[in-house]
């Protein structure tokens, strides 16, 4: 029963309609513009990278002889690899990244793992609180721990004040103030947050029966955690680990608070070194091979948990869950785990705070409080820290509160927007190469560490570029920039609140004949509100407490608090650089206040801020 | 008020191809049923005729105007077609109250305010729940629920109502209700109807014809009582009826214009009348009969045609199940009432020729037909 009609493929009618189909599929019109987007501010930006290593600087003509500007050489990668400074240059910084990254990561599956199986499973008391207390760390800034840290165990070494313990006449050791231990340690208090998420929430799925069961058959408690509740944990855990890992080498400002003064280079902060000092093509030589260690970090990763997302936690509910009983360790246990939040979590903050309102560091004492670092006026102390004025005097201090908020304001409403967008694409597009297309391209900046990322956009927005005119030096550059590097966490939250809409719900509207533009606003737009909320709320938290994004893009001017804080720290005006940390906390934990009274929301789900 | 036609359709999900060459015709008013297992095609079928999918291949006319016409790209939107449908989730729009829900269409067509008042109070009037206007659909209860949707599809007064599995989350008591409501619907609106469904009981319940898909393919379009009687293959006869038909290997042989079939259960000769149009071979072939459960008798005063002995026995109030062991063949016999039999009794059997079907077991197609209730009477 074949149509008659012979049958050509050009005919006018079929390509009219091909035409108006494609252009009319308001689904086709945002993937097109989504595309667009992507390739110009992910793609573009990632081939830039690499083109520049191999292409001839101008300040290194003289180096190279008789090669002149953009002409293809090997120098950099040679130099990088193969040179005699290679191995400061490289590979002692990229073993130092790598020493973080592993140690960093295997004690906070320890600690992350542990802490969650204790909330989860066992009947320790006060879990709320417990739980409340776990994440904090978490919200707080990396940086703003390291502060604490050398607030406390800073030694004469190097300038300004000394820390707390040297000051009540304990000589703290110089491996115990700087370097590797408390970068790792630190690292540590920061990401077992980490594995305590993805780890508590492996655990919540596990349905107790699966227990009850090894219990039946006669296994001991220890068997039961060994034989069965560990090996389904697994792959959260080791999702956990590999996400620590790659985040933890390619963090830059606590190797840079803590490891600068005494020149302990990671692979982060010699991207930084040598782009301030305009080595651009070995910097992105260097981010290269940062930006490959991820690659392969989520390659095994994905490798090690199957289909599952990478970053994405392990959902599902199981069924009926009983406590396991601790029995007479029940309040020794919640001891320990209480004496241990104290120090990673109550003390630093209480030592921020305090530190800023005594007037000679270190000297804790009724007589010695001040609140001239908050409310004295500029000079009105001209020998305290060059006279600087207190942080509430400050203009730069309003400035750099008006900027920050200005930045994560505006790139937490426009990321969110976008991820909205992108999560309409992936979750409509489910199964098409459109839909996994931008899925897969809204994923790279996941992949490029911040600080590299930051490195990326100074070199391109420096000039003109086809329609965007130069950014360097702007507030629209670190707009974008911030909007760009959440994209993938944006999306992420975008697709699972579109998920939630069935698709059938849109249908039905179109059924009833209503267009692109009435579904969205009658139908998806309110619908989304929750997801919409949640989703701008995390990448608020994420953006204020953003530092390495931005070191390389920002100036004094367009100072936010982070960067104030770190500008602070290098000119050794300690307590000013706590009283930074000390509001960006504060302001912070308001935000984390506010999201889970208004709406819930899912922590999990920022992993990476 | 609609006549559908579908000609050569085909629809592929990237290299899967759900619809294989679909040739139906939907008369006017009918309420033509698409029976299938879960992914045959059925619910890609209603998606394609809604417009929500289109197909790669096919030419799809309502009323003799072409609504699709793949080798031109010509698809006309969903809202042009004239038609509404009603989703397995109902699809009501959570934000929205019962009232908003059913007029969202009407004041998408800028109807005047007190026409929509009207049309939405008669609509969900009809469906009896004009009381719950102002309820948010998480305030409904599931029954409910599935009135509004209802209700939200026929207020723009569609020529054509489709329906993807609407009872499927409903309860079994509610399913009865609103099976007798939909078909009241029908008759009230006179509505071209297509339903969607798994379960041979709406479809043989409520249908005026009833299209059988299997793996994309079309097997058999027909009315509800010729798809019982007559399967026209061994897969829409293991598919339709519940029980499920007894099938029981034999061998036949056409000889004089007869069929003669040897089996365990008995030996019959057909006269051609029954005979379909497929070929039969010369010489002796495998064949299968097809023995519906009710139409097995039992006997235990041993005057039956095969003997065997009880192998398990399901009363259920209104009926009993049994199965019985003949000659290594487990039939199952379905007698209405209460009966009583002790596991492993002897009992014996016989089937009347007429009602059984016979199919090659070689190309799995019917070879003769069975004769239908009204029929057997004049016999």
């Amino acid at each position: 029963m074949q149509n008659d009609k012979p049958k050509s493929p050009f005919r006018w009618k079929r390509i009219k309609n091909a035409f108006l189909n494609v252009f009319t599929n308001p689904y086709n019109i945002i993937v097109l513009v989504s595309l667009i987007v992507l390739v110009y501010f992910i793609v573009v930006p990632l081939g830039d990278i690499i083109a520049t290593t191999f292409k001839v600087q101008q300040r290194d003509i003289r180096r190279i002889p008789g090669s002149s500007e953009g002409d293809f050489t090997l120098y950099y990668w040679n130099r990088l690899l193969f040179s005699d400074v290679s191995a400061s240059l490289l590979w002692k910084p990229l073993m130092n990244s790598l020493l973080i990254g592993i140690s960093t990561s295997v004690l906070s599956i320890l600690i992350g793992g542990l802490l969650a199986w204790l909330v989860v499973r066992s009947d320790i008391p006060w879990k709320r609180g417990l739980s409340l207390l776990i994440i904090i760390p978490y919200i707080l800034p990396s940086w703003s721990k390291s502060m604490a840290w050398t607030a406390v165990f800073k030694n004469a070494r190097v300038g300004g004040v000394p820390g707390f313990l040297n000051s009540i006449g304990i000589n703290t050791p110089d491996w115990l103030a700087y370097g590797p231990v408390p970068i790792i340690l630190v690292l540590t208090i920061h990401y077992y947050a980490y594995a305590y998420l993805l780890g508590s929430s492996a655990l919540q799925s596990i349905n107790s029966e699966l227990e009850e069961m090894g219990e039946i058959q006669g296994a001991s408690k220890v068997k039961i955690l060994a034989r069965i509740t560990f090996p389904l944990v697994l792959p959260a855990l080791l999702s956990a680990f590999i996400l620590t890992f790659s985040k933890s080498i390619g963090t830059f400002s606590v190797p840079a608070y803590l490891g600068f003064k005494v020149n302990y280079n990671t692979i982060s902060t010699m991207i930084y070194s040598q782009s301030t000092s305009s080595n651009k093509a070995v910097a992105y030589a260097i981010a290269l091979i940062l930006i490959m260690i991820a690659s392969i970090n989520i390659f095994l990763n994905q490798r090690a948990i199957g289909a599952r997302k990478s970053y994405a936690t392990i959902g599902g509910k199981g069924g009926r869950s009983t406590l396991l009983k601790l029995g007479s360790w029940r309040m020794p246990i919640f001891i320990i785990v209480m004496i241990f939040l104290t120090i990673v979590v109550i003390l630093p903050l209480l030592i921020l705070i305090l530190q800023t309102f005594m007037m000679e560091q270190g000297k804790i004492s009724l007589s010695n409080f001040t609140l001239h670092y908050w409310l004295g006026e500029e000079f009105s102390k001209p020998t305290v820290y060059e006279g600087e004025a207190g942080i509430f005097k400050n203009k730069l201090f309003w400035n750099s509160l008006w900027n920050t908020v200005k930045l994560v304001l505006s790139v937490s409403v426009i990321a969110t927007l976008i991820g909205q967008m992108i999560g309409y694409i992936t979750s409509r597009g489910r199964g098409k190469f459109s839909g996994r297309l931008v899925e897969q391209l809204v994923f790279i900046p996941y992949l490029i560490p911040s600080i590299a990322f930051g490195a990326v956009y100074m070199s391109m927005f420096a000039v003109r570029r086809g329609i965007m005119p130069a950014l360097y030096g702007t507030f629209a550059l670190l707009i974008l920039i911030s909007t760009v590097k959440n994209l993938p966490f944006a999306a992420r939250s975008g697709t699972s609140s579109m998920m939630q809409i069935g698709m059938e719900l849109e249908e039905a509207a179109q059924i009833e004949g209503a267009n692109f533009v009435t579904r969205f606003a009658r139908i998806i737009t309110p619908l989304s509100k929750g997801g919409f909320f949640s989703g701008f709320m995390l990448i608020f938290i994420g953006v204020m407490k953003e530092l390495d994004l931005h070191i390389l893009l920002l100036t004094p001017k367009m100072s936010t608090l982070s960067y104030l804080a770190f500008s602070y720290s290098n000119d050794n005006k300690e307590p000013y650089e706590y009283g930074c940390a000390v509001v960006i906390f504060a302001l912070t934990y308001f935000c984390y206040w506010v999201a889970g009274k208004i709406g819930k929301v899912d922590l999990a789900g920022s992993l990476g801020g | 008020m609609s006549r559908i036609e579908l000609k050569n359709v085909d629809k592929f999900y990237g290299n899967n191809h759900v619809l294989k060459n679909l040739n139906l015709t939907i008369e006017d008013g009918e309420f033509m049923t698409l029976l299938g297992p879960s992914g045959c095609g059925k619910t890609t079928t209603l998606r394609v005729l809604s417009g929500l999918e289109n197909p790669q291949h096919g030419v799809i006319l309502m009323d003799g105007a072409e609504v699709v016409n793949a080798d031109d790209l010509h698809f006309l939107p969903p809202s042009k077609r004239g038609l509404n449908l009603v989703f397995q989730s109902y699809a009501l729009w959570p934000h929205m109250t019962v009232f908003e829900n059913v007029a969202f269409g009407l004041s998408l067509k800028k109807m005047p305010k007190d026409e929509i008042k009207k049309r939405v109070q008669n609509a969900l009037d009809r469906m009896q729940i004009g009381e719950f206007t102002q309820r948010y659909p998480s305030e409904l209860s599931g029954g409910q629920q599935q009135r509004v949707a209802i209700a939200r599809a026929i207020v723009s007064e569609p020529k054509l109502l489709l329906l993807d599995e609407p009872l499927s989350n409903l309860d079994a008591k509610l399913r009865m209700d609103m099976r007798t409501e939909i078909k009241r619907l029908h008759k009230d609106l006179g509505t071209t109807v297509v339903y969607v469904t798994h379960d041979q009981t709406e479809a043989l319940t409520m249908s005026t014809r009833i299209a059988i898909f299997f793996n994309g393919i079309l097997e058999q379009v027909d009315t509800p009582i010729h798809i019982y009687t007559n399967p026209v293959s061994l897969k829409v006869a293991d598919f339709i009826g519940n029980p499920k038909t007894n099938f029981v290997d034999a061998i036949g042989e056409v000889k004089n214009n007869r069929l003669y079939v040897e089996s365990h259960i008995g030996n019959f000769d057909f006269n051609s009348k029954y005979f379909t149009d497929e070929a039969m071979p010369s010489g002796k072939f495998p064949v299968v009969l097809g023995v519906r459960p009710e139409q097995i008798v039992l006997h235990t005063d041993g005057s039956g045609y095969a003997e065997g002995h009880i192998y398990s026995v399901q009363p259920s109030g209104s009926e009993t199940l049994v199965q019985v062991k003949v000659n290594d063949t487990i039939l199952l016999v379905k007698e209405i009432g209460l009966k009583r039999y002790q596991e492993d009794q002897k009992v014996s059997i016989t089937v009347h020729s007429h009602l059984m079907t016979v199919y090659s077991k070689d190309t799995g197609r019917l070879i003769k037909y069975a004769i239908e209730l009204e029929d057997d009477l004049n016999q």
